[in-house]
């Protein structure tokens, strides 16, 4: 019934919400691939970090392999499903689900279908990258498991760092045309054994763009797909949860000796937690390979994206879910924001007509203020908002009298945002527990630090 | 070796604070390259670097005398500061929650000064490099030279400052915090470092190039193959020097006495009356100032800067982390033996096996060590721990 119920968003996603952003609504329909994307990067991560208290910091890798493994897929797929003269005009419009130039694509008639053989490709390389992140995910996390704490942490940087390099540095920048994926079906394979050293081909498989990244992608990930994969990645993290399994989890996070004493075998707890996380970052990975607009690099799937996902985990609360999604909407939304920030008090988009990106803020900053809300403190609460989007005002006023150009500052703001956050709210936004948690404060909720009780949470 | 004992350098930052306060900071590679670019600066202040007007240095240079208002003027704060602190505070604690209760003036003061005393150094370059004929000041030349040490000074003592004002502001309110706040505070502040130094008004985002302050023209001496460049010997030579006076402060001083046993126990230590407060501020300087160091020997190798926020950098910082990693994370000697290590391993590897694959050597041999001996190669052996 979940299942259904995502399905059904996602189809709303991009049936309704895509039309109704309009002309330029191409900035805000990829604000929210980049949404989708990032929270369920975060969502599974919070599996790994949240759930089982194991510190992963290369969670960027899997997304890498899930990523080339989809591309590598559909971008050689789609000659043989297709055919075409160059990839460029055989791959990229796929059905309408996959699409996210809804209306031109209607006019000009290029996509009738609602699901063509490609989208079945696309989706069938989707799990096939999660698949294969998932392998990579229980070969990498059967040895380091054994560690803990800070050494796990920098074994999975390392292991991160080092897939990185070796995509970028052991695959070849020219891709193959598709003659000569025509003519040799079995290219890969073939050529691994004809190794003849003067003309050794890289197989199929390694021909993925090296330094210089996977470039002519078709753009197959729409609102459709990504919310769909984010929707079932948001079931099953909830699921998990609250399942036998999670508890396991849950229970190595609280203490590992304990719950070993529980007869709980917490390496393979460990594995299947991190195996899990790979696969939903692989699919993430993918998802975000066939995003408009990008470029598939390894470059940027090293540990600075591994960073940004662990900012939204912690940042979100260490073990919700909910609040690693709701992060994951402010780390995609803030840098964004600042970038040019709009009035909060009058807001107007850039024609003074309305604009759904002051509002969202808006929403953001609403939800947020109500995730924190503690009835004890309405006063404070209300001051602190007030206080917040004066600030905001003030700063916009500032910059324009000064003559600043904020976007120049946006990163810096946004690491100055980063660590008062840590500063000020130590657990997160939501710590432990989910959003629909909060209606019962009182409730205990057991803590990463073992005390329970009301507030504990905050 | 020059390369590994610089990676030593930077390592040992990473090892000290590790050590003590038991988290990975991730800012540290960025004090290092806050370190090449403030020698950089120094040296444009000081006069090395005049094609580039828009350099922060050149405009500090223009702007010499208004600096030394403006550093009275802070002084004069200070002592404002510090009447407040003896006669206004006592008067108001207690009546507003959560004021400060640390001795703000003193820090203040402490700061000012120091910022002073580290930007009067360039000063003093410069009126060397006025004062010293021009034969002197050619490339290589002695008067060269000594404008170079006292950059070098210069550089270590701003990163020690910067370093002692990032344990104050960012990480000493996350003490008690858990851990994983305490990294992603660190990945902030490693942030707001590169991007900071990217703004116009600081570095820019041109990469720029260093002017060479040690003598380089010709290599010293060669054994087969191998050219021997002098800057390559000052380098190892200077860092080594560092690093045996760090260890004889570690394991002879007082205050290294106390900086172990804050490693060993912070709450055993405040309870035989040690200062713990002070020893990790001590620590944070300590290690940003060898990153500056580091920093500064590199961009004397290296003459080409790039921006503060260019991967290249963030990946020299995580060899080094590397290298504190696989030498025993947490001790010091460790970290020179791994420094030299990774190097080594780095450079005979490109060397002989493949050139593109020199990163990988450096993670794998970290995944080496970490799977079959986590607490590193001089781990178990050495127990004493900073």
């Amino acid at each position: 019934m979940p299942l259904l119920g995502v399905v059904g968003i996602a189809l709303l996603m991009q049936f309704v919400l895509k039309p109704m952003l309009g002309e330029g609504g191409s900035f805000y329909a990829k604000l929210l691939l980049d949404i989708g994307i990032n929270a369920m990067l975060a969502v599974s991560l919070t599996m790994v970090n949240g759930f089982t208290g194991q510190f992963s910091i290369g969670h960027a890798a899997f997304m890498a392999v899930g990523a080339y493994t989809a591309a590598v897929l559909t971008y050689y797929g789609s000659a043989y499903l297709v055919g075409g003269e160059t990839f460029a005009d055989a791959g990229v419009q796929g059905g309408l689900v996959s699409t996210m130039l809804t209306e031109r694509v209607r006019d000009d008639g290029l996509a009738t279908a609602w699901i063509t053989a490609r989208d079945l490709l696309f989706a069938g390389s989707l799990v096939a990258g999660g698949l294969v992140a998932a392998v990579f995910g229980w070969v990498v996390g059967l040895p380091s498991l054994r560690l803990k704490g800070d050494y796990l942490a920098i074994v999975t940087l390392g292991f991160g760092e080092v897939v990185r390099v070796i995509i970028q540095s052991q695959t070849a920048d020219v891709l193959y045309t598709v003659e000569e994926i025509k003519e040799a079906p079995v290219l890969g394979v073939a050529q691994m054994f004809a190794l003849k050293t003067d003309e050794w081909v890289a197989p199929l498989w390694l021909r993925a763009g090296g330094s210089l990244g996977f470039s002519g992608l078709p753009f197959y990930t729409s609102l459709f797909w990504v919310f769909l994969w984010c929707g079932l990645t948001l079931v099953v993290a909830y699921r998990l949860k609250n399942s036998t399994y999670g508890r396991a989890f849950l229970s190595i996070r609280e203490d590992e000796i304990a719950s070993e004493a529980m007869g709980v075998n917490t390496t393979r707890y460990k594995v299947r937690a991190f195996v899990l996380a790979a696969f939903f970052a692989g699919v993430a990975g993918g998802l975000f390979a066939h995003t408009s607009g990008v470029q598939l690099n390894a470059g940027e799937l090293g540990f600075v994206k591994s960073f940004d996902i662990i900012i939204m985990v912690v940042l979100g609360g260490l073990g919700s879910i909910s609040g690693a999604a709701l992060a994951a909407v402010i780390v995609t939304l803030l840098p964004e924001a600042l970038r040019d920030p709009p009035s909060l008090l009058f807001p107007t988009g850039p024609n003074g007509g309305a604009s759904f990106f002051p509002w969202s803020l808006i929403v953001l900053g609403l939800v947020v203020a109500g995730v924190c809300w503690r009835a004890e403190r309405k006063v404070r609460a209300v001051l602190l908002l007030l206080g917040t989007v004066l600030a905001w005002e003030a700063l916009r006023y500032g910059a324009r009298k000064a003559q600043v150009d904020l976007s120049d500052y946006r990163n810096v703001m946004y690491a100055l945002a980063l660590i008062l956050m840590m500063i000020l709210r130590p657990r997160g936004l939501l710590g432990v527990g989910e959003i629909w948690d909060r209606k019962r404060p009182h409730r205990s909720v057991p803590t990463a630090t073992g005390k329970t009780g009301p507030g504990a949470t905050l | 070796m020059a390369v590994g004992s610089l990676y030593a350098l930077i390592a040992l930052g990473y090892t000290m604070v590790y050590g003590i306060l038991k988290f990975i900071n991730f800012a540290h590679s960025d004090i290092f390259v806050l370190g090449a670019w403030i020698s950089f600066s120094a040296a444009a202040c000081v006069g090395f670097v005049d094609v580039d007007t828009s350099v922060a240095g050149v405009q500090l240079a223009r702007v010499a005398p208004w600096v030394f208002w403006l550093l009275r003027a802070v002084a004069a704060a200070a002592v404002v500061m510090a009447l407040y602190e003896r006669v206004l505070r006592p008067r108001l604690v207690g009546r507003f929650s959560g004021w400060p209760a640390t001795d703000v003036s003193r820090t203040l003061a402490l700061v000012t000064v120091w910022g002073a005393v580290s930007l009067g150094l360039v000063f003093v370059a410069r009126r060397l490099v006025g004062a010293v004929p021009g034969a002197a000041m050619e490339t290589g030349g002695p008067g060269r030279m000594l404008a170079g040490g006292v950059i070098l000074l210069a550089a270590m003592m701003t990163c020690g400052l910067v370093g002692f004002c990032l344990e104050r502001l960012a990480y000493k309110p996350l003490r008690k915090a858990p851990r994983l706040n305490v990294l992603i505070t660190a990945i902030g502040v490693s942030l707001l470092l590169q991007n900071l130094g990217q703004a116009n008004w600081m570095f820019g985002t041109r990469p720029q190039g260093m002017p060479k302050l040690l003598p380089n023209s010709e290599p010293l001496f060669s054994i087969g193959d191998v050219k021997v460049w002098p800057v390559d010997v000052m380098a190892a030579v200077t860092a080594v020097g560092l690093m045996v006076g760090l260890d004889i402060m570690v394991y002879k001083t007082k205050l290294g006495r106390a900086m172990r046993a804050v490693s060993f126990s912070e709450r055993n230590a405040a309870l035989m009356g040690i200062p713990v407060d002070k020893v990790i501020s001590f620590t944070f300087v300590l290690g940003a100032s060898l990153a500056a160091a580091a920093g500064f020997l590199y961009s004397q190798k290296y003459a080409g800067l790039n921006q503060t926020g260019a991967a290249g950098w963030v990946l020299l910082g995580l060899k080094a982390f590397v290298a504190a990693v696989v030498g025993g994370i947490g001790n010091i000697r460790g970290a020179m033996l791994g420094g030299l290590l990774i190097a080594g391993l780095e450079f005979f590897g490109a060397q002989y096996i493949s050139t593109e694959l020199r990163d990988v050597y450096v993670f794998a041999a970290l995944i080496v060590v970490l799977l079959f001996r986590p607490s590193g190669i001089l781990g178990r052996s050495v127990v004493e721990k900073v």
